[in-house]
């Protein structure tokens, strides 16, 4: 008997379906509730987590990375623009990252009013940890956002609804117009199928596509989370939209192994790091910035550019690296007047470092405690982490979504914020791609702006009819279809791992790693990777999507492994092809091109484009005019 | 382990009809033994150490046990999370112990008003305003870079 027949089938009908619980999801389930509300709509969140904890701020933040202050004139848009442009090496979307920053300060006095403590100097100022950078107490900063989101939905009524612990698995097509999503239930045996006017991919990036450093039970310990696993790209992929910057992966150098923030050491407290002579990478290697003119003579300098520096050091043998944190904190002690202020400072300086860790990365505190680090007295390692893609920091993957109508040049706007290039299909957050550097309030406020987009679309289309001619039954099938290969098959082989019929989710995964790493220029590669390398990745990536109808799981948690990766795998795909088509290096420090090691701004500075053909499978990839709004 | 949960202390939340651990985890990793009645974290390698299920915990009952593969044993990172704020205590391998005390949210949970008392200026789907806006700005109109 079918493994189909012990699940119930619930269907959803809704106007708007927001996927995702995380910032971006919140915000558009902030904004899009107001407009439904006027407009008479339904809103419905999907997320596959708690909404209170789920997405990439769910452990907390000790700084938020994107606030303006135009009401202090403090920053122009321009400004903003141009910082963004030169961290990412020319290669954003203006028009995205300049709506963004016009209306990301109002979000952030939403968070204060909403009980976000946020640091205040003697004139009631924001405290800023940099530039752009204002320092909170975040430790209930997801929570907080949560709640307002949920108290808008509940404004409506029951116009508005959010699922907890659906996992999506399938976007519902009819000739490139979005008709809603299918999915199931992680804690009982239910399908759903959500049929919708419009959907937000909201679902975060893509991590655990390389291998990380740690394998053993530090596998888990990843810079950005791991159940971020590729669900957003997954899903516009394959519902046929186009695709940028897939190339574009993230990077960070953090503190080693816990992977705790370094900001506020860089930026608050002005600590260098430097190699195992306690040499200063960074001017020492000045002259390699020539190189990678004009991004390589900006202050600040691209962060790529950052990683670079540090891993010329690292060929030559010269690690390993470290914040130098117990100098950082000696230089400020000392601009103190007197010994008892200095005294006061330091104990006020060793809170702070602290809660940095204590808000976000709580295993970074634990690593300090296990080898009883006090960063007053002894300096941590630094160094590079896996590959992520994340396009709300510096990474800058994600959809290609259509531009404001106020800022964006022609061809980058087809009607709709944030909607991609399938009529009704929007994304935001890590989900948006050539729109980096929007951080967590930057992700909430691109949800507003496409939570509202896609309320417009929906009052502009009172007639679309949210079913499609796609064969449900079949998808279902294919969603269940770990499960039934477990139950058909589990009994052959006395090992419930070792079976030549299936393969697991975690073995498929470590597959999946392995390939990355070794042929698309992970950690262990030191991020360097060349033609032949991606050709032979891609051939065992074809094996791996043949594979992947024999993933099997004998549970829901399983089968939502099973799709999770499933869904790093065309993360992967995308990204193998769009390495292989850039042939330049433009971010060294995130990758290396080998056979084109250098930066070519007369052929390159533009956009590398994808997109997926549902039908047939097959994949085009292609350049993509870059039009400026502000110059360097 | 990065999280356990130490048996005498978990009642798998009886009272509930699931158990707060397995309600908080984003990656769907603490589970309840039905034999015992215990929870446990079924996919160590997979757990972000994120504490949520430490914070959310009502017994306490959940630690973290620092990843074995880079962290010498015997450092504890234990929070204590009351209503508005979070206290940390902070033991070293050596023994040594800090404690730390940081505010977590202003104003009483479940309060918060979505609109938090901005109103906004236009009703215009069209319109470049969001909810709010321009009052929660604080300037008079959405600024714009033009082509």
């Amino acid at each position: 008997m079918s493994i189909i027949n012990d699940f119930q089938i619930t269907e959803h009908f809704t106007d708007l379906l927001i996927l995702g619980g995380g910032m971006s999801a919140c915000g558009a389930a902030f904004e899009a509730s107001y407009w439904a509300k006027k407009n008479n709509m339904k809103v419905t969140v999907v997320d596959k987590a708690a909404m209170d904890r789920s997405g990439a701020v769910a452990m907390g933040l000790s700084a938020i990375n994107l606030y303006l202050g135009l009401k202090n004139n403090e920053n122009t848009l321009e400004d903003y623009v141009r910082y963004v442009k030169s961290d990412m090496m020319g290669i954003i979307r203006d028009d995205l990252v300049a709506n963004i920053a016009r209306h990301v300060d109002s979000s952030v006095h939403l968070f204060e009013k909403w009980g976000l403590p946020i640091w205040k100097d003697e004139n009631n100022r924001y405290v800023r940890e940099g530039r752009w950078q204002i320092m909170i107490n975040g430790e209930s900063y997801k929570t907080i956002v949560a709640e307002a989101a949920k108290n808008a939905l509940k404004e409506m009524g029951e116009n508005g609804q959010y699922f907890e612990r659906v996992f999506i698995t399938h976007p519902l097509v009819e000739n490139n117009c979005i008709t809603g999503a299918i999915g199931f239930s992680v804690r009982e045996k239910r399908i759903y199928i959500f049929r919708a006017k419009a959907v937000i991919s909201a679902m975060g990036g893509a991590v655990h596509v390389f291998r990380p450093r740690s394998v053993g039970e530090g596998l888990g310990r990843s810079w950005y989370p791991p159940f971020n696993s590729g669900a957003s790209a997954y899903f516009t992929i394959k519902a046929g939209a186009e695709m940028t910057g897939q190339e574009i992966r993230f990077v960070p150098v953090r503190f080693k192994d816990a992977y705790g923030p370094v900001g506020a050491w860089y930026l608050l407290f002005k600590a260098k790091s430097t190699n195992a002579l306690g040499e200063d990478y960074m001017e020492k290697n000045k002259p390699e910035l020539d190189k990678w003119f004009p991004y390589g003579a900006r202050n600040p300098l691209p962060t790529n550019l950052r990683n670079h520096l540090m891993m010329i050091d690292e060929r030559q043998g010269k690690g390993p690296f470290y914040m130098n944190t117990s100098e950082a904190i000696r230089n400020i002690a000392a601009s103190e007047a007197d010994e008892i202020s200095a005294k006061r400072k330091l104990k006020h300086l060793e809170n702070e470092a602290w809660e940095d860790f204590l808000d976000m990365t709580i295993s970074q505190a634990l690593l300090w405690a296990s080898t009883n680090i006090h960063p007053e007295e002894t300096n941590s390692e630094i160094a590079a982490t896996e590959p992520y893609f994340i396009s709300s920091h510096s990474g800058g993957s994600g959809a290609w979504v259509s531009g404001p109508e106020d800022m964006a040049p022609d061809i980058y706007k087809w009607g709709y914020n944030n909607m991609t290039t399938v009529n009704g299909l929007f994304a935001c957050g890590d989900a948006a791609g050539a729109s980096s550097h929007k951080f967590s309030s930057g992700s909430f406020t691109e949800g507003r702006i496409t939570g509202k987009a896609a309320i417009s679309f929906i009052a502009d289309h009172p007639n679309l009819i949210p079913f499609s001619k796609e064969n449900i039954e079949l998808l279902i099938k294919e969603m269940l279809n770990p499960l039934e290969m477990f139950q058909q098959y589990n009994t052959y082989s006395t090992d419930k791992f070792v079976n030549p019929h299936f393969i697991r989710p975690k073995m498929f995964m470590f597959r999946l790693q392995k390939i990355m790493d070794e042929y698309a220029g992970g950690t262990s590669n030191s991020f360097i990777t060349t033609q032949p390398l991606l050709i032979k990745g891609l051939e065992f990536l074809r094996f791996m999507h043949e594979d992947s109808q024999k993933l099997a799981a004998d549970d829901l948690h399983e089968l939502m492994r099973c799709w999770e990766n499933i869904h790093r795998l065309y993360q992967a795909d995308a990204h193998v092809r769009s390495l292989m088509f850039r042939e330049e290096t433009r971010w060294p420090g995130y990758y290396f091109r080998a056979d084109f090691p250098d930066l070519n701004e007369n052929e390159w500075k533009c956009f590398v484009n994808s997109k997926y053909n549902p039908e047939t499978g097959e994949w085009s990839v292609f350049k993509k005019e870059l039009i400026e709004l502000v110059k360097l | 382990m990065p999280s356990f949960v130490i048996a005498e202390k978990c009642d798998g939340c009886k009272a509930q009809d699931k158990t707060a651990c397995q309600y908080i985890c984003p990656n769907d990793l603490m589970l309840l033994d039905k034999s015992n009645n215990k929870a446990y974290n079924r996919s160590p390698e997979m757990c972000w150490e994120c504490y949520n299920c430490v914070k959310i915990c009502p017994t306490q009952a959940i630690e973290i046990r620092g990843y074995a593969d880079f962290m010498p044993l015997g450092g504890i990172v234990q929070p204590l999370r009351s209503s508005d704020s979070i206290l940390w205590s902070v033991k070293f391998r050596s023994g040594a112990v800090k404690r730390f005390k940081f505010p977590n949210r202003t104003i009483p949970e479940g309060s918060a008003v979505p609109d938090a008392g901005f109103s906004t200026n236009s009703q215009d789907l069209k319109s470049n305003v969001l909810r709010t806006e321009p009052e929660s700005l604080g300037i008079n109109e959405i600024q714009v870079i033009k082509h």
